[in-house]
């Protein structure tokens, strides 16, 4: 890989300048599961590393305002064994589907959001809408693993994020933080800019090669994602993995759900590696209200969510799998899901 | 009298390590990392390599200008592998090499070369016969044919007509392809990574000298290579890579290491040729097939059009009526190497999926069938054939889990049964080593062999610990470097029995020569001693301990020599093989998991039972990764090679195996039969076990291996359909 700076910061501040500077061409280094093969691969080449391990204020989770505030740097492992996470049981789903140590040691649930497409066009330099003289090389090439929905324009990759359908179906949000212009001429010091938002707007379909995945800015991070209340709510995601170890999903689907006396109250379905950004099921989860979660119910739940799927040449198989993945998320969250391989 | 001892294996039930389970002796060198492979090779000095490959599908080199990279600070020597003109084939030709002080200036080397080229029209559908003929990048058929099979497809009870395919899948070594070279005294010394120790130095020079005009004699080439990451067929040669890396060596007067980077490693180290064929089958109500009509292609990469030779198709059976044609296509794809047991899991999951389906058309059970056609089998193998057929089914459970095909459960998941069967020679390969015993009792074995990861260290010290009745920490086995006896190439399961038979007969000889020693001194005859758990015994009287009778040497101790093959019953050839897989199928997703893998093995006299499970355990579980998920993706838009990494070239994870459940077939007749290799059968059958499986879970054959969920999924949407 080609050469870098290496910093490590220890506090918020250290860390967003650190980040803002080379004209924001930096790269933050949490667990590096993917960032070192991107360097490898070459497919990007940050200035510099922010090594954001080191960050206390960063990590751990904590009760707040009635929900759980995680830590950007929180590991996987310890989102996992953290008795605050149990309520969330879609997310430990996802940890639990990962199975590989590697992955769950380093790996952060920021860090995962955040994640870069695993297209292979765009990890074989062909950049990350994958156009060759005007022409979607996608479109026209091996798709098998690409888009079905949200597909029309230029970006036909799969947005790449796990935990994105089922922290997305807990209606959670991030803060984002940035460096604040300086507060007057000559002033050294730095201060933090600091938002919320609903993760849900994180992430963003680009319609050039220059445009992000996600709303973030040269400089800009996660420091923390925020869930609501557990309570009351159920919570499951299903994702289709081809092997029983790590591997990226075809297709999933993470709901919550509030029950009552039977009957669905409230609904949330999102689906993953299916469009270029995580996709919210909206009709089939309205639809869902009002009814007894069977079977049947949850099926057809399932056909709604792909019901306006485009399959590209090489992928129509991935319709029914997601329409699955809906279903058995569904049965998943209220104890009905048989055994399944 | 001189002693005579007969060269021959011991009564089977005299062994004390024959048979029995030994862990190999490099077993803890291994896991601890202290063995050392070229991949580890550092020698003082040491330049590190890095390679260009050629991103796409073909193309014509426009320039190449190296000069950038020799200005990069620690580059030391660059190379190029074309010039201005040459046509790259395939996705990751060699372009140029940088050797570099560490690697990452290697790397800034390989970035600053200058290389253009002009893009050539590419074909790269392995499966598509018609747009190949299209495109003219096929080769003229060849055929044969026997009986009249348009009579017997008219008298037939059923017929059958499928279409069945298995991809091109890339060796996946563990430890990459490549070599540590370095120059010492105008003699050089490779640490290679390779499964020909003794042959590679010959070929160090004939490439050094046709490539590069680098004169050196063979006498002053040493290839080194204690332990070897994985090989399977693909590293048997110095490549242009190792010759680059010899090249560069010299130029820049230092030690040059140039391990292939993974995606390289996937594109050119070699592959296994896809096969694909349209078949016809019939079959009468009994089930005996009465005529077989088939036409197969595929590709075995590098532009070369080849493909299976019709000769070998259906695979081991030899119906009475027969149309067999094949084609070869020509595509723009690095070219294939030896591939374990090539071409034979091609050839099965060509051949006994259709007879799978026949037996489905029939209703009857796929076990039914085949033991229906078994005298169409070779003869030697017959018996064999009938009792591992029924020996994997009792272990299955075949006959209370078999179902018609299509019966497989009422819910999304679906369970079902497939078998397939397999044969392959197993000769011993030519090959020499020395064995002395030393006046102290220590044994040595020095041969130019490699242990290629199957326990040739372990069997050639177990073969010498039964012979002279010692202990096998007494024994010192001396391989992997060239300068030792000739031992061939590890390759087509020859090396078992390339080694134990030559150390068996050397160490007979020896064993002889101790003997006079000792009958001389204790005034006994020669040819009633034994030499047995470290004494020396004459008929049941012992005479001295072996360590004392060594001791009558003198300095010189005792050196011989064997060779091998040869005529006297310590190995022979050929074996079969069967295999029965239970899995589960996702019909929703098309996910399919293996609940049971049974193989039942015959190899002739066993050597170390213990290795000789590993092999079949390793054999099932590459067997159940191109079976599944592995295989080469070539995307027809680009040329490209797109799955050329660890993320998408899918092998198995622990949990995609199932249980595997591995039983040697061990009669005493296979006893007498004398040593067989082992490597390559057990990778055979599995593709076709586990389609029939799938197929008698779901009732739709999948055509094409490997299995995976989009597979599945669209043939069971166009079965609906």
């Amino acid at each position: 890989m080609r050469s870098f700076e290496y910093a490590r910061p220890e506090t918020e501040a250290e860390a967003l300048e650190l980040l803002a500077e080379h004209g924001g061409n930096t790269a933050v280094l949490a667990g590096g599961t993917d960032l070192m093969n991107l360097l490898k691969r070459d497919v990007i080449q940050p200035a510099r590393l922010v090594d954001i391990k080191h960050v206390s204020s960063w990590k751990g989770i904590k009760p707040q305002d009635g929900g759980v505030l995680i830590g950007a740097n929180t590991t996987l492992d310890e989102i996992n064994e953290h008795a605050l996470s149990a309520d969330y049981r879609s997310l430990i789903d996802v940890i639990e589907g990962i199975r590989a140590i590697q992955i769950t040691a380093n790996g952060t649930l920021a860090g995962d959001l955040c994640q870069l497409p695993h297209c292979w066009y765009f990890r074989n330099g062909y950049g990350l809408l994958a156009m060759q003289d005007g022409e979607s090389l996608v479109a026209t090439g091996d798709n098998r693993y690409h888009a079905i929905l949200g597909n029309s324009g230029p970006a036909k990759f799969v947005s790449a994020s796990r935990f994105a359908p089922p922290t997305i179906a807990w209606d959670a949000k991030v803060r984002l933080v940035t460096q604040a212009p300086s507060a007057g001429e000559g002033v050294a010091t730095t201060s933090v800019k600091e938002e919320w938002l609903p993760l849900e707007y994180f992430f963003q379909t680009p319609k050039t090669n220059s445009q992000g995945v996600t709303v973030l800015k040269p400089g800009q991070l996660i420091t923390h994602v925020w869930l609501p209340n557990a309570s009351d709510t159920r919570s499951a995601t299903y994702e289709v993995l081809e092997l029983c170890g790590l591997d990226q999903p075809q297709a999933s689907a993470a709901c919550c759900l509030g029950i009552d006396g039977g009957i669905v109250r409230s609904a949330k379905i999102v689906l993953g590696h299916v469009a270029p950004t995580p996709w919210i099921a909206h009709e089939a989860a309205k639809w869902l209200v009002g009814q007894p979660l069977t079977a049947d119910i949850a099926e057809t739940a399932g056909r709604m969510a792909l019901a306006k799927a485009m399959p590209l040449s090489h992928n129509d198989y991935k319709v029914q799998m997601a329409e699955t993945a809906v279903k058995r998320a569904l049965l998943k969250a209220t104890n009905q899901l048989d055994e399944v391989l | 009298m001189a002693t005579e001892l007969k060269v021959a294996w011991g009564p089977r039930k005299d062994n004390v390590y024959l048979g029995k389970e030994i862990t190999r002796l490099d077993g803890v060198e291994k896991a601890s990392g202290a063995a050392k492979y070229a991949a580890d090779a550092n020698p003082k000095g040491c330049l590190f390599a890095k390679v260009l490959s050629f991103k796409g599908g073909a193309g014509k080199v426009k320039s190449l200008d190296l000069s950038e990279a020799l200005k990069v600070p620690g580059v030391k020597a660059v190379h190029a592998f074309v010039k201005e003109g040459d046509e790259l084939q395939w996705d990751g030709a060699l372009v140029a090499a940088v050797a570099a002080e560490r690697q990452e200036q290697a790397e800034d080397g390989v970035r600053a070369i200058k290389f253009m080229f002009d893009a050539m029209e590419h074909f790269v559908d392995e499966d598509d016969l018609k747009g190949a003929e299209a495109a003219k990048r096929t080769k003229a058929p060849s055929e044969r044919s026997k009986g009249d099979v348009d009579a017997a497809l008219k008298s037939a009870a059923v017929v059958h007509k499928g279409h069945y395919g298995i991809a091109t899948i890339s060796h996946m070594c563990l430890e990459t392809h490549g070599s540590c070279t370095r120059w010492e005294d105008g003699k050089l010394i490779v640490n290679h990574s390779t499964q020909n120790v003794s042959g590679t130095p010959a070929n160090f020079v004939s490439e050094l000298q046709k490539q590069h005009n680098i004169s050196v004699d063979a006498a002053d080439v040493t290839v080194l290579c204690q332990f070897v990451g994985g090989g399977f067929g693909s590293k048997f040669a110095a490549d242009d890579w190792g010759v680059a890396a010899a090249k560069m060596s010299k130029e820049a007067g230092r030690p040059v290491r140039l391990m292939l980077d993974r995606a390289t490693e996937l594109k050119i180290a070699g592959t296994r040729p896809s096969g694909f064929v349209d078949v016809t089958i019939a079959a009468d109500k009994d089930g005996k097939i009465v005529a077989w009509d088939s036409h197969h292609w595929g590709s075995n990469g590098g532009m070369k059009g080849g493909n299976f030779n019709v000769a070998q198709m259906p695979y081991v059976f030899g119906f009475d009526n027969l149309k067999v044609k094949g084609t070869g296509i020509m595509t723009n794809s690095g070219p294939d190497r030896a591939w374990r047991a090539p071409p034979h899991p091609q050839l099965c999951a060509l051949t006994d999926t259709a007879i799978d389906d026949i037996a489905a058309k029939l209703g009857k059970s796929a076990v039914d069938v085949f033991l229906a056609n078994i005298d169409k089998t070779p003869e030697k193998l017959q018996a064999t054939y009938v009792a591992e057929i029924k020996r994997a089914a009792e272990l299955i459970g075949w006959a209370k889990k078999w179902h018609p095909h299509g019966k497989g459960g009422d819910g999304d998941i679906k369970r079902g049964l497939g078998m397939a069967l397999h044969t392959w020679g197993g000769r011993a390969h030519a090959g020499t080593c020395t064995v002395r015993i030393n006046p102290d009792g220590s044994v040595e074995s020095l041969s130019g062999t490699q242990d290629i990861g199957t326990g040739t260290r372990t069997a050639i010290a177990m073969v010498l610990a039964e012979t002279f009745g010692i202990t096998l920490d007494a024994v010192k086995v001396r391989y992997g470097s060239s300068v030792y006896p000739r031992s061939g190439p590890s390759g087509g399961s020859t090396t078992i029995g390339g080694v134990s038979g030559p150390n068996r007969r050397a160490a007979i000889s020896a064993l002889g020569k101790l003997f006079d020693v000792v009958a001389e001194k204790h005034k006994v005859d020669g040819n009633s001693l034994t030499a047995k758990g470290g004494k020396i015994w004459s008929g049941t009287k012992e005479i001295c301990t072996w360590k004392a009778g060594c001791g009558l040497l003198g300095m010189m101790g005792i050196e011989t020599t064997g060779e091998g093959p040869k005529d006297d019953g310590l190995t022979s050839e050929q074996v079969g093989g069967v295999q029965m897989a239970d899995v589960s199928v996702d019909t929703k997703t098309g996910i399919v998991r293996i609940n049971q893998f049974v193989a039942v093995q015959d190899c002739g006299l066993i050597v170390d039972l213990l290795t000789a499970k590993s092999q079949v355990y390793g054999g099932l579980i590459m067997g159940i990764a191109y079976s599944l998920t592995e295989e080469q993706i070539l995307d027809n838009k680009t040329g490209r090679y797109i799955n050329a990494d660890l993320e998408n070239y899918k092998l198995p994870r622990i949990g995609d195996i199932g249980e595997l459940i591995v039983e040697m077939y061990q009669p005493d007749s296979e006893y007498e039969r004398g040593v067989i290799g082992l490597g390559e059968p057990p990778v055979i059958a599995c593709g076709a076990a586990i389609s029939n499986a799938v197929a008698n879970a779901t009732g739709v054959r999948v055509p094409t291996i490997p299995l995976t969920a989009k597979r599945v999924s669209d043939a069971l949407k166009a079965a609906k359909a």
